[in-house]
């Protein structure tokens, strides 16, 4: 079966390609790039008209909960690839606190035979950095890298003890793979449900000040130089952190970061009237946080974008604020929330989807993110131009959390491709 | 009072959904319901046929027998349901709890609870009324209320009067609910704490932070003194409650420096002696007593205004 993706305007920053560029797929792979036209349609050619439409490397989420094993009545594998699937992401990497935790070669096993018989997607386990994410005991990373991790993370969790962390990225690196913290002095946040700040104080709610990323971000960067570990700053939120991951990188450090699309869009406002979809962790933060983001978008010094999609049930949301789960679906709004980006001249489109796909890419080592010749055909096609209203009750995710709910946005997901094969097209 | 007066909400949440109008219909009307307790058959038949079900999901003495006493006085059928008795320690959540409550046709749903917003979901799942007795540091708007129905009856009016609240601010609904209504009446209020219990950016709702007692209290026509939790002590936030007592315990000392028009206020209950000396308590400024008793009133102006003038003048 070969494939003729045609009149569609191309972006694949991997190959520098952005212009009317039709692509040839065959056995799932990209088997020709050209220009607009140079392709010759042929009989028993699937034939893909993408006049007015981009069409891009499939995006890349490095940052998701599909909560199986353990809370499969939140998300499961199945059901967290559709999500995907529909918000044009073909790769995301599952985080590890379900129940049981990957810490362990039968979880990662388990976790793929599972996406083997059920998603629609390339799932890829990221491992723990910790037994049971306590903190404690450095899990087996080398035998989670061999049953197929692609990084390892205590996500939901930091790695408080210093000493620990010290010895995961010492040890990480006998593997070369990111260990990606979730930055958060619990000593500091305890008890808290939001963003500390006069919103916190209006609402009475428990505050989480940014000091609490700010410090570990700061701790492991300390501990960059003489480890050689590679640490990737995962859901970036406070401005003082871009900074610091800003500086680490001047010093040629080896730091990366990532931004949920909830951290360069909404602010703590959003938590007022107690709506349990805006909380998060970390929290939704103020308007000189957002600020400090997007300008760590422009510079480069956020080097991605990743959802942290988080779905929660009804049972787990619709209770009072301070006993709410944190986070909310993102892979189905990432994109039109990308584009306020562009629209607000952030970055440039290009700049986005590089964003979303061959920088995930390379800073974790992969093959994917890239339509070159002989690359997997794993292919986001949207129309950035469609204007729409964001309705949850529509999401492929089996939870429907999302402050997003009759945002007006523009970009839509029409069609993705994975393996050349359409395993997601809107109606 | 006028028969037409009508508030603008129909559940009471906080002071900060209340307009100026709201509160003066509010205090008008408790002010003319105070006659009724010093009566001897305490009980007019307003709301008669009347259900009002409080649902307290935190230990209280003075505001959920406050509210009883307001609805039995009105003659309604008061139940009163306790967070330990009620289902939610089964499991069911708050929601069904409440919805479970309304199918039961109550006419107005009394809440306290430890959580923020508690009360603001629920009046987002059910249509009968629902009165806010507290929840957690938002607000106690029925305790600003007679708050300032205390402070009118002794200053004449509420406009312009300087406040000073002394004690822990960051955990209080209290102080939150009267910086709003205060506020909104065009009072000044200055809060006086040490800073570990003063929340961050309260300066940005206009409030003045002060962290001397003597400084903060100098021109307030009326101080309102905040239990001090002893709990804060384990939490890092005072060092222990004597040194607290130290600095912030209201004295006649302290008093000595200020008008003798100067009210004293305190939601209670009251950590004799921590934050505010026995003298001061029971002296000539201080109007603690005078607050309960106006509890009451405030209360049966709550549930009246809500019910509608149905079918009874109360007097």
């Amino acid at each position: 079966m070969r494939t003729l993706i045609k009149n569609g305007h191309l972006i694949d920053p991997a190959n520098k390609r952005n212009g009317n560029f039709d692509l040839l797929l065959s056995e799932g792979k990209v088997e020709a790039v050209e220009p607009k036209g140079k392709i010759k349609e042929a009989p028993g050619l699937e034939l893909i008209d993408a006049k007015g439409l981009v069409v891009t490397p499939g995006f890349c989420d490095m940052h998701v909960h599909f909560r199986e094993p353990g809370h499969e009545y939140k998300e499961t594998i199945e059901t967290g690839s559709q999500s995907a699937a529909a918000g044009g992401f073909t790769t995301v990497a599952v985080m590890p606190n379900t129940s049981p935790v990957n810490d362990n070669r039968s979880i990662t096993e388990l976790i793929l035979s599972q996406a083997q018989q059920t998603a629609i997607v390339n799932i890829l386990p990221i491992g723990a950095i910790t037994k049971g994410l306590k903190g404690e005991t450095l899990s087996d990373m080398g035998e989670l890298k061999e049953a197929g991790c692609i990084g390892y993370s205590d996500d939901g969790r930091p790695v408080s003890d210093s000493e620990i962390m010290r010895r995961a990225l010492e040890y990480s690196k006998m593997f070369d793979l990111p260990c990606i913290q979730h930055s958060e002095v619990l000593e500091l946040t305890r008890g808290g449900s939001m963003n500390e700040g006069v919103v916190s104080t209006e609402l009475g709610l428990k505050g989480m000040p940014t000091e609490a990323e700010d410090i570990m971000v700061h701790r492991d960067i300390c501990l960059l130089p003489k480890t050689g570990g590679k640490l990737h700053v995962a859901h970036i939120s406070s401005g003082g952190s871009v900074d610091l991951v800003r500086q680490a990188k001047a010093k040629g450090l080896p730091v990366t970061c990532e931004v949920a699309p909830h951290h360069f869009i909404l602010t703590d406002e959003a938590c007022r009237g107690y709506d349990t979809n805006a909380k998060m962790s970390p929290p939704l933060r103020t308007n000189s946080d957002l600020e400090m983001i997007k300008e760590g978008m422009k510079d480069g010094t956020i080097d991605i974008i990743a959802t942290d999609h988080a779905p929660h049930d009804l049972v787990d949301k619709q209770v009072e604020f301070s006993k709410a789960c944190f986070g909310i679906v993102g892979l189905e709004t990432a994109l039109p929330l990308t584009l306020k980006m562009v629209d607000e001249k952030v970055i440039s489109l290009e700049r986005a989807i590089e964003m979303l796909t061959s920088q995930p890419n390379k800073i974790f080592g992969l093959d994917k993110g890239s339509l070159e010749v002989g690359r997997v055909a794993d292919i986001a096609i949207f129309d950035e131009n469609k204007k729409y209203s964001i309705d949850p009750s529509k999401f492929k995710s089996r939870s429907k959390n999302s402050p997003f709910k009759d945002w007006k946005v523009r970009g839509k997901i029409l069609r993705t491709l994975v393996n050349g094969k359409t395993v997601y097209k809107s109606h | 009072m006028t028969q037409t007066a009508t508030l603008s909400r129909k559940n009471i949440i906080g002071m900060e959904n209340l307009t100026s109008e709201d509160i003066e219909i509010i205090l008008d009307t408790a002010d003319s319901f105070k006659e009724i307790s010093t009566r001897a058959i305490k009980k007019v038949p307003t709301l008669r046929g009347r259900t009002i079900i409080n649902l307290f999901f935190e230990p209280s003495t003075r505001t959920r027998t406050s509210f009883e006493i307001a609805g039995k006085r009105l003659s309604a059928d008061v139940i009163n349901i306790s967070g330990s008795a009620s289902s939610t320690v089964k499991g069911e959540s708050l929601i069904d709890t409440a919805r479970n409550l309304e199918a039961m046709n109550p006419d107005i749903l009394v809440i306290r609870h430890n959580c923020s917003g508690a009360p603001a979901l629920i009046s987002q799942f059910i249509n009968c009324p629902v009165i806010n007795a507290g929840d957690g540091a938002h607000e106690h708007p029925s305790q600003s209320l007679l708050d300032l129905l205390t402070i009118r009856e002794h200053k004449g009016t509420l406009k312009g009067l300087k406040v000073a609240i002394v004690g822990d601010i960051t955990h209080s609904r209290v102080a939150r609910s009267n910086i709003r209504a205060m506020q909104t009446m065009g009072m000044e209020v200055k809060v006086v704490g040490p800073p570990t219990l003063i929340p961050v950016g309260i300066e940005e709702l206009g409030v003045e932070v002060c962290y001397d007692i003597g400084e903060g209290i100098r021109d307030a026509d009326v101080i309102m003194v905040l239990r001090i939790q002893l709990e804060r002590q384990n939490q890092g936030l005072l060092s222990s409650l004597r040194e607290y007592s130290n600095y912030f315990c209201l004295t006649e000392k302290h008093l000595s420096n200020v008008s003798n028009d100067t009210l004293i206020i305190h939601p209670g209950p009251v950590n004799r002696g921590i934050e505010i000396a026995l003298d001061v308590m029971e002296g000539p400024r201080s109007l603690i007593l005078d607050q309960v008793t106006n509890g009451v009133a405030v209360r049966m102006a709550l549930f009246y205004l809500l019910l509608g003038e149905s079918d009874a003048n109360p007097n």
